[in-house]
């Protein structure tokens, strides 16, 4: 095993100061920036849901003004997708795909630096419109014209910014696909990868088929406001609704762009802590690719209300409904790799069943809200944010979260304090339920979504869901501790780091050597994935 | 107050369990979605009960499932683990229910979508257009039109520190000023478009809502079941206003509504005569007033400040101080985002709130603006 992998290459040297990071082509060194990144976006995002649940603490405007609470609500999605989950997805994917893959770095180092950096810039763009005039953004990070092309001086920031973010993820998805489709060590098949880097594979296909369509999108909102095109004002001929079916169309296959990473890292964290291979890797490989290839069809959901033919709504509501099947069997497996295990319940094992819990509810209310002639009642009501927060948070952040506790002991070399983790499991997972659940409730009384204020009806339930929004915000302080700490030091970490780990990732040592597998390492069906 | 909220809370969390005990009864506790007041919004209820039973039926057993493995197929409890890995029966078998549970929701469904798309051989129809941030209702057969704005205490209560409790506003938010009026048992087509962006008309009672689509319009039907007052609000983020813009139905007795649409004409009627009227300075200001705190302080605000950068301040404005034609003509063509309200108001409202605006805070032109001095200027 031994000549397999060269651990004590003898040039491990690693650049030094500044220029180490501006002009990185380390996979290990650009994961670390986007995941650094992430984390600063995510208190930058949640900031803004801090304002938000200020302001729904009680009826009657308190703190900010309607035109302000608007940009709260914008920027915090355009933050958290774009600023937080994606780049989150992307820098793990750039740590583990080549190690897990038995490859010596990404396949286009450079490409890869500059992917990153675009992401700083881009949200520095975004930023800085809420010192402009007219403010930030402010017609919600679905950009609907005509609403968006009110916006004032943020306007052309705002377009741009998007163009930036989408050209990162197109770079970096180009990469993540050529990098495993040709540096796969001899012996790696595809069916021998680990889950992480099939979901990564199809996600990349995702990002390269959308991420343009969006580009598009918001491409025609700038022509329609600086360049006399009436795409989307009936009065020039177009159609506002045109619009939406476009932006969605990127928009749908965006939201499984957002959750396939975090569900490979779940079908990694799940088998190592269960002490039991994954159940059901190929199908789990096919219903990946199936929920993938069918998110192309279902876009409309987002739209039922907008007055479709009626053949319209029952084809999207069908497709819609479709999706849940492969979606469960995914469910089903990981239970199924549970079910009959050794378990036991370090911290990332935690969040990787509480994903697979409270992923569900959110699909349980996503699949109602696909029932077409109910979802009249549900569109654009606290039922859907109670929905889409808790696939995204609970659902998907949770995931990332799982990854990182599951990985840091390799990244750093030490063991994380395994009791802070526990703690900020417990408060996370009590708090984000006093946040969401209740939001169902509102939703279904009748709250609209995006309101900066409300009638009295809706007081109890949103006093809960405040409550445990700021309890789930200070929570995410013990995780920024805790990684700090992890970093600085700790009980060290051996190469395999727990006992049911399984894969090439795992035969490094923690920390791995800054160049890795530059030797690529023989694969057998024995030393692939758990 | 804060403290008895605080104990409603904690029994709102007390009464999410019996939520699922407790079907119908949970209405009461703001828990669930209404049964409404139409055949839709009965069929839609029940569907979402169908769906909602269904997926806690599942989640019971599939999070039962989990939580028994957790329990007893830990390594601190002695577990050796299995290396089974797959099942062709197992796939197939959770391949396959979930199919046929779809399918049985698919069936329902469809036939209520259906239903709801029948709008033909409808005994009233009225045109909704929403606008930034308020509804107009055009009854076309009847010949009578409104607008319907956030009530004034509503409008007062919900400015930034306003300091009013917004408990003691009746219906806070969900008010306004004058109701769309609808005669119980009969068949009414509801056309919904806008003036301005996207905006959409949600009645929960009512079971459906729809967009409002600037060019376009849409086809909606309902048959009231019961007289009531019935309320709603916008639902598609259309700007500052959009928490502001709430809906009201008013559903009353055949004979009720007929009576109302007789009354309801022959005030637009007189009210169109205002436009040869002269009226008093202090006439004109003071419904100038109304005028102004409904229509114009969302963003010019109620001291005229504006909001800076976005919105001009009118107190000390050139325009208002200015030339009486030119502020004529701001007010009725509009400028940029400021609409134009020569389509939205009348003569006699834009000569009112023209002259208040030219004679409170620090302006004092001293004029005052005639109906026909706005008529002339269109």
């Amino acid at each position: 095993m031994s000549e397999a992998v060269s651990h004590h290459d003898h040039h491990d040297h690693k650049p030094s100061g500044m220029g180490r990071w501006l002009f990185s082509t380390n996979h290990k060194d650009i994961g670390t920036m986007y995941l650094i990144f992430a984390l600063t976006m995510l208190f930058i995002g949640g900031a803004m849901a801090m304002v938000i649940r200020a302001e729904l603490f009680q009826p009657g405007l308190q703190f900010v003004t309607p035109q302000f609470f608007n940009s709260m609500t914008t920027v915090h999605a355009l933050v958290m997708i774009f600023g937080v989950v994606m780049p989150a997805g992307v820098g793990l994917a750039n740590w583990m795909i080549p190690m897990m893959i038995g490859a010596p770095d990404m396949a286009l180092p450079r490409m890869n630096n500059m992917s990153f950096w675009i992401l700083p810039f881009a949200f520095t763009l975004l930023l800085s419109t809420f010192f402009m005039p007219g403010g930030a953004p402010a017609g919600g990070w679905t950009l609907y014209p005509p609403l968006v092309l009110q916006t004032g001086a943020a306007f052309p920031f705002l377009i741009f910014a998007i163009h930036f973010l989408g050209i990162s993820s197109i770079l970096g998805a180009i990469n993540i696909i050529a990098t495993v489709f040709n540096m796969r060590a001899p012996g790696m098949t595809f069916m021998r990868l680990p889950l992480f880097v099939w979901t990564w594979i199809i996600t990349a296909f995702l990002l390269i088929a959308t991420m343009p369509v969006l580009a598009g999108a918001v491409t025609m909102l700038l022509t329609d406001k600086f360049f006399g095109t009436s795409f989307f004002s009936a009065a020039g001929g177009g159609d506002p609704v045109m619009f939406q079916h476009v932006f969605w169309f990127f928009g749908h296959p965006e939201v499984y762009i957002l959750v396939l990473p975090a569900f490979g890292i779940i079908s990694q964290v799940i088998p190592t802590f269960s002490r039991k291979p994954l159940f059901g890797y190929e199908s789990m490989v096919y219903a990946t690719a199936s929920i993938a290839f069918l998110s192309f069809f279902v876009w409309a959901h987002h739209m039922f209300t907008v007055g479709m033919p009626l053949t319209g709504e029952l084809f999207f509501m069908y497709a819609t409904m479709s999706i849940a099947v492969p979606t469960g069997v995914k469910i089903f497996n990981w239970t199924a790799t549970m079910w009959k295990g050794a378990m036991s319940f370090e911290t990332p094992m935690l969040f990787a069943i509480g994903v697979v819990i409270m992923f569900s509810i959110g699909g349980f209310s996503g699949l109602m809200m696909g029932i077409t002639p109910v979802d009249f009642q549900y569109h654009d009501t606290y039922f859907i944010v109670a929905h889409f927060h808790y696939v995204i948070v609970p659902g998907i952040l949770f995931g990332l979260i799982a990854g990182v506790y599951f990985w840091l002991p390799k990244w750093t070399g030490h063991m994380y304090d395994e009791k802070l983790g526990k703690l900020h499991f417990w408060l996370s997972t009590i708090s984000v339920n006093m946040l969401f659940f209740p939001m169902h409730f509102l939703g279904l009384a009748g709250m609209p979504r995006r309101i900066p204020d409300y009638n009295v009806q809706f007081t109890e339930w949103n006093m809960v869901a405040s409550i445990g929004g700021f309890v789930f915000g200070l929570s995410q302080l013990i995780f920024l501790y805790l990684i700090i700490k992890c970093v600085r030091g700790g009980e060290k970490a051996n190469d395999q780091v727990w006992e049911g780990a399984h894969g090439l990732e795992w035969t490094l040592p923690s920390p791995p050597p800054y160049h890795t597998f530059t030797t690529p390492p023989k694969v057998t069906e024995a030393t692939a994935h758990s | 107050m804060f403290v008895n909220k605080l104990r409603n809370c904690l029994t709102g969390i007390v009464s999410l369990v019996s939520f699922f005990w407790a079907g119908t009864a949970a209405a009461d506790w703001k828990l669930n979605l209404t049964q409404g007041v139409t055949p839709i919004s009965r069929q839609v209820y029940d569907l979402h009960m169908l769906i909602l039973w269904i997926v806690t039926i599942i989640g019971i057993g599939v999070f039962g499932v989990i939580f028994w493995s957790i329990y007893y197929h830990r390594k601190s409890r002695g577990a050796v683990p299995a290396q089974f890995h797959h099942s062709t029966v197992a796939e197939f078998t959770w391949t396959i229910i979930p199919i046929l549970i779809l399918v049985g929701m698919a069936i329902p469904a469809t036939k209520t979508l259906v239903m709801m798309e029948q709008t033909g051989d409808a005994d009233i129809t009225v045109k909704i257009t929403g606008y930034q941030w308020k509804w107009k209702y055009d009854y076309k057969n009847e010949g009578i039109g409104f607008y319907s704005s956030l009530a004034q205490d509503s409008s007062k209560a919900s400015a930034l520190r306003s300091n009013i409790d917004p408990g003691t506003v009746s219906n806070y938010l969900l008010d306004v000023d004058k109701p769309l009026v609808l005669p119980v048992n009969k068949k009414v087509r509801l056309l919904t478009t806008a003036h301005d962006v996207i905006h959409a008309w949600w009645v929960p009672d009512l079971g459906w809502k729809r967009d409002a689509i600037p060019g376009y319009i849409n086809d909606n039907w309902a048959i009231i079941e019961k007289p009531g007052v019935y309320r709603g609000q916008c639902t598609e983020l259309c700007g500052i206003g959009h928490g502001y813009m709430p809906i009201v139905v008013k559903a009353v007795p055949e004979k009720e509504y007929l009576a109302w649409v007789e009354e309801t004409k022959l005030a637009q009627a007189a009210a169109a005569g205002d436009s040869d009227k002269e009226w008093s300075a202090d006439e004109l200001k003071a419904k100038g007033e109304e005028v102004y705190k409904n229509t114009c302080a969302v963003c010019h605000q109620a001291n005229g400040q504006g909001v800076p950068g976005t919105f001009p301040a009118l107190d000390g404005s050139a325009i208002v101080n200015g030339a009486l034609a030119d502020h004529i003509d701001r007010v009725v063509h509009g400028k940029n985002l400021m609409p134009a309200f020569g389509g939205q108001l009348s003569d006699t409202d834009i000569a009112a709130v023209i002259t208040y605006e030219r004679n409170t805070w620090g302006n004092h032109t001293g004029d005052a603006a005639q109906p026909k001095d706005v008529k002339a200027g269109r």
